[in-house]
Order: structure tokens, then sequence, then C-alpha cells
């Protein structure tokens, strides 16, 4: 469901909220077996990214993370309705993306952990997780370029007719950078099937978008500059953001050509681990948890008269299975050292000597 | 046998290419309708239809990234970026993503691609149109690097490349866009990784690349005339590199002239003559001398050009000052 960009109230004031109507799409085309699907993502999603935070705060996980607590509906929206051979192109901030096309906890963990039965034997890490067996193209840590390379996979379906959508996710922060643009400009000329969906989480890294962003919409307010519509969403529901990944394919896949989807939704945490985001205004973050994503499915569901024990059973079961996969993740060995020197090249070696 | 100018082999080469591997497509700016800024692409839209050679917007990282994405998801692509200097635009594409995508995804990924260039001086376009970059590239892990220099190799070089499933960076010279020589009718295919000897000689080993290897050969002449024999060798692949051609011919003739386009500082030619002084040290007999541009942009005046870019006649007379003449 495609939400009017006039009816769709960003505000003005600091604090910024979707709309406030929880109920709006209570009564959506969206089956109840899908409904209990979306939970089980956001569900899925929000409980490994708790315990991948507390595996950063035990030690366990080097470098960096970025999490996506508070964004999941984007993620579970566009998982539940991609076909299962469409594409995801990810960011760095890429965890849910990943796991919303069904890749298994357990190598995600290891990965994360620098274990052997991570899902790149521990050669990738957090910001480049890649699944192609489930579609998931890469998880990309410089933003902007991932737009132009889902392009290509958009591109190679439309070549081959495989009737294939690339669904590329990114972030606010990544509308000011050039690729941004030429993708855009790039996907529209070609008419290539490839969903562009900005996650506007009101932060680039640091800085509010609004403060260094001319626009106020900063993925939508530019579409029509492109040739494309614009469409904006509630990214907090996952109904809306279900409905409106939906529609999108649709259109991408019949030929129509690319969709920028705007979703508006908000970081809990930091840009990443290092980041306690103390630039927030106050109330804002609390403004947010109200209308976290679960919170806001889990009404809806009980609003429907979906009885308790079939939603909680499905808590316990994401919990148990998160356990399971951080026993198994951390059970895994360390990788063997020689695997630092396979696959630079396509002979599975690193030399560049004849 | 025909005689085939140098820009006409980068049209043949993926013509045959085309011809035999319906997921081989062409795209980069004026590839098409206009057969390339330097006529490298002509007649291939007529060949093979607008389905396969596109024409794209000025948009370095797009183009770039449609082949990136082309290539992991089945298609083999060949992407014009029509100067290499414009490299620097796109070079996020082709360093992080390119470069490590089958290393960052433990193997998932594999990207059969080509990116050809333009590349070089010696035309007077300045110092934004007329770099050799092969070097930029060449210090990045998960890139292969091609650089010939006769119609022949540009057809060969080219087949291989596109049935290479790395990232191949195909650096044709621009100076030598016109140069013609005969090549063989049919199917040519060689191999990457692999160096030619031009010219035989027993006094030195002189390795060049691009423009630089018919300069070298020039040279060699001359300094036939003036008794001394110098072989030539054609890197033609920096990466990979065969080193066990260059090895050889030094433990012959015991003597290393490289001679570079690249302006000097971390050339490629450093390189190699580190490899030498680190595998070969005892087949010397004098010092290695590197022979480049030197470490300026280059000029567009043809007077002050021909002054920095090394010249046949600069060539010989450092060989023949090193060789104690």
């Amino acid at each position: 469901m495609r939400v009017p960009l006039e009816e769709h109230r960003y505000g003005d004031h600091p604090v910024v909220l979707p709309p406030e109507d929880p109920t709006a799409l209570d009564g959506a085309d969206v089956s109840r077996e899908t409904r209990l699907r979306l939970y089980r993502l956001l569900q899925e999603l929000r409980q490994f990214e708790k315990r991948a935070y507390d595996l950063f705060m035990q030690g366990l996980v080097k470098g960096t993370s970025h999490l996506s607590l508070g964004m999941e509906a984007v993620a579970a929206g566009f998982g539940a309705a991609m076909r299962e051979d469409d594409y995801t192109f990810a960011t760095y901030r890429g965890h849910a993306h990943t796991l919303a096309r069904g890749v298994p906890m357990e190598p995600v963990l290891a990965e994360l952990l620098g274990r052997a039965n991570g899902l790149m034997s521990g050669k990738g890490g957090s910001m480049h997780l890649t699944s192609v067996e489930h579609g998931v193209m890469g998880s990309y840590a410089i933003i902007g370029a991932h737009l132009t390379i889902a392009n290509g996979a958009a591109w190679s379906a439309q070549y081959r007719g495989s009737g294939q959508v690339a669904v590329c996710f990114f972030g606010d922060g990544t509308t000011n950078i050039g690729a941004f643009h030429e993708a855009l400009n790039y996907a529209a000329v070609f008419a290539l099937p490839v969903v562009f969906v900005c996650e506007n989480n009101l932060y680039m890294e640091y800085t509010a978008i609004r403060d260094i962003t001319a626009v106020e919409r900063p993925a939508a307010d530019r579409a029509s500059a492109y040739g494309l519509e614009p469409v904006a969403v509630d990214g907090n529901d996952a109904d809306a953001c279900y409905l409106a990944a939906t529609d999108a394919l649709e259109h991408a896949r019949s030929g129509k050509g690319p969709v920028l989807v705007e979703a508006l939704t908000y970081r809990h945490g930091g840009h990443s681990r290092a980041d306690p985001g103390k630039y927030k205004p106050p109330g804002e973050l609390e403004a947010w948890l109200a209308y976290d994503p679960l919170t806001v499915y889990r009404g809806r569901l009980e609003r429907l008269g979906v009885a308790t024990e079939d939603i909680e059973p499905i808590d316990r079961e994401v919990a148990a299975a998160v356990d399971t996969a951080t026993e198994a993740a951390k059970a895994g060995p360390l990788p063997d050292p020689g695997s630092a020197f396979t696959d630079v090249y396509a002979d599975g070696g690193h030399s560049w000597r004849n | 046998m025909a005689q085939l100018s140098y820009r006409e082999a980068v049209a043949r080469g993926i013509a045959q290419e085309m011809a035999r591997d319906e997921r081989v497509v062409l795209i980069g700016e004026d590839v098409a309708g206009a057969g390339g800024v330097f006529k490298t692409t002509g007649g291939l839209l007529d060949r093979f239809g607008p389905r396969r050679v596109i024409d794209t917007p000025i948009a370095e990282q797009a183009i770039l990234g449609a082949a990136m994405g082309a290539a992991m998801t089945g298609l083999r692509p060949v992407a014009e970026i029509m100067f290499s200097d414009f490299f620097a635009v796109c070079w996020d594409l082709v360093v992080n993503e390119m470069a490590k995508t089958r290393y960052m995804t433990d193997g998932q990924v594999t990207l059969p691609l080509v990116v050809k260039s333009g590349n070089g001086g010696g035309l007077r376009f300045g110092a934004q149109h007329s770099q050799s970059i092969e070097n930029w590239a060449m210090a990045v892990p998960g890139l292969k690097v091609v650089t010939p220099s006769t119609p022949e190799d540009v057809v060969g070089l080219m087949a291989a490349a596109v049935r290479s499933d790395d990232p191949v960076l195909f650096f044709e010279h621009k100076g030598l866009y016109s140069s013609k020589a005969d090549v063989p009718e049919g199917e040519i295919v060689d191999e990457l990784g692999t160096a030619k000897v031009r010219r035989p000689g027993r006094d030195a080993t002189v390795l060049a690349l691009g423009l630089m290897v018919p300069r070298a050969l020039a040279a060699a002449e001359a300094l036939a005339a003036r008794g001394i024999d110098v072989e030539v060798v054609d890197v033609r692949s920096l990466v990979p590199l065969d080193t066990a051609t260059i090895l050889a011919s030094v433990g012959r003739t015991g003597r290393l002239f490289t001679v570079e386009e690249n302006p000097r500082l971390l050339g490629w030619g450093a390189e190699i003559v580190s490899i030498v002084g680190e595998e070969a040290f005892w087949d010397l007999d004098g010092p290695i001398v590197r022979i480049t541009t030197p470490h300026v942009p280059l000029p567009s005046a043809d007077s002050l050009e021909d002054l920095v870019l090394p010249s046949a006649e600069r060539i010989e007379q450092e060989i023949a000052k090193a060789l104690g003449e």
C-alpha cells in the first residue's frame, strides 16, 4: 500500500513520529498466516540483535556493530513479501535484512564471533553478511555503491527474463552520496526491476539527517527528479511495510521500472557500538519506544482477536532458537589459518604471480 | 591473415566473445551508437543489438555497479570507462567492491567481468586524460590487470579477460589505437599472466608495457646498430605477473631495464625490480635501471609531453650509457 505523501505526517516537531493511529491498518488485506509470519520475523530480528548486543558487551564480538533495533518492520515486511529468488542488497546495518530472507541465525552469530561456522567462515564479519543461496547478495560497508550493484542484478534479471527483483536497502545518509543519484537515474532510464528502500531512521551516523539535507524527506522528495513516483511508508508498522513491499515488487516485476520507497522509522541505539547516541533530543527515544514495531504489531494481533496462546509460543520459540544458535556459534572452531589466503581470485587462491 | 588496427582489434575481441556466449554484454558511455569515442566498439551495436550493446549515462559508478551486479548474477559484462583517468570517480567500485567481494563472501560470489579503458599518454590530452594508472590497480588484491601492445594480443587477451572468472581491468593504450599489424583469422584466445619475448637478445633484458613496447623495440634496433643486443620482453599482464619469463630472461642476459610510462614513484617496474633483486640478484652483472616518466602529471604541449614520456631515443641512450658504451 502506498501512503500518499500528503497524508503522511512527518511533522516538523523535533520529536518526529509516524502516524499515531495504530489501528489504521487493522483492516488491511493481510492474511492471518502472513501476520503471524510477520510477527515471528519481528521477534526473530529483535531477539537476535539483542543477543548480538549482549555478545558485543561481553567482548565476544570484535570490531564494530551496527544494530537496527527499532527498525525491524522494514526488513520483516520486505522479507515476507519477496519471492524466494529475489535479491537483497543490504548495508553494514544488515543483520535484519539477512535474517529476514531465511538465513539461519547460527551462521550469522558465528560470523559475528569470527568462527569457522560463520556465514563467510569469518572472512566477512558483521558488515558483509552474504548468503547467495538465500538471495542475500551482500552487505556493503561503504554506502552508495550497492545501489548501483543492485541495478546490475536487476539488469541481469531483466536480461535473463527471470522475473526476479533486486531490493536494495539503505539509510537516509546514503541519499546524499553521488552513487544514490547515479543509481536512480540509471535504474529509471533502463526500467530496471529494482526496489530502492530508504530506511529513514532520522540519523546519518551521529548527525540528524534534517540538519544536513535540504529536503524534508531525503529519498521520497527526490524521487520525481529521476522520474520515479514518490512512495513514503510508516516504517514501524510491519503491515504497512509488507503492503508497500508487495506493491513495489509487483510494479518492478511487471516491467514498469524501479520504485523508491522511503520508510520512516527510528534507530533505538546509536550508529555503532561506539556511539551512545547522546545527541538525541530528550524524550525522542521514549516517544518512539511507545511506537515500537513489536508493540504496534502485538497490539494489532490482539485487536484482531489472535489468542495469546497463539502469540506467546512464538516469543518462546524464538528465544529458544536464539539460545541454541548462540551456543552453537560459540562452540564453533576458529577459522583454519589457511583460509586467510583463499578466494582472493577465482582459482581459489591469492597468488598474483604466474 | 589480414591487417588490423589495435582499435579494430578491441571490437573484434569483444565480438568474438559475444558471438560465442550470450551472457557477454557491453555497456559504457557512447559505446553503442557512436561505436566508442576511440572507435573501439564500432559495429557491435549493429551486429548484437541494443539489448547487448548499451549506451549509458555519464555515470561511472552506475556503470561499474551495473557490471558488477550483473556479473554476480549470471552475465559476463564488459564495461568501458572511457579514459582510465575516470577510474578515479568510480574507484570505490573497483577496489572496495569488485576486488574484495569474492574474498569477503568466502568465495560465494564470482565476478566474471571486464572493465576496458583507454589508458596512457602521447596524444596531447593533458594531465586528466593521459595517465597510466595500471599501477594503481596492481596494488589491490583481487583484480587482474592486463595491457596489450599489439592487435593480435588485444584480441586474444580480451578473449581471455572475458573468459576469466575474476574482475579484469583491460587497459588499452590510447597511443596504440591506430597501430596496425597482421592478425590471424579465426578465433584467438590468449592467456592472462603470460609475458612475451618480443625480441631475443644477449646483452640486457628490457621490460616494457603498452606503448613502451614498440618504443623499446625501436630502441633495441638502434642499439643493435651500435653492437648492443637487447632482449625486449612485453610484460602484457601485471596481475597475474609472469615472473618466470622475466627471471629467465634476466638469467640469460644479466642486466635489467624497465621502461615505464607510470610516474616513477611506485610504478610497476619498482615491484619487478624488487622481485629480481630478491630472487635473481646473483644473475645480475650490473645495476638495474628504471626508465620512467618523471614524477610529474603529463603536460599537454607536444614538446613537453615528448620530454617526459620515455621515447625510443631516450630508452636507447639510457641503455647504452648504463652498458658502458
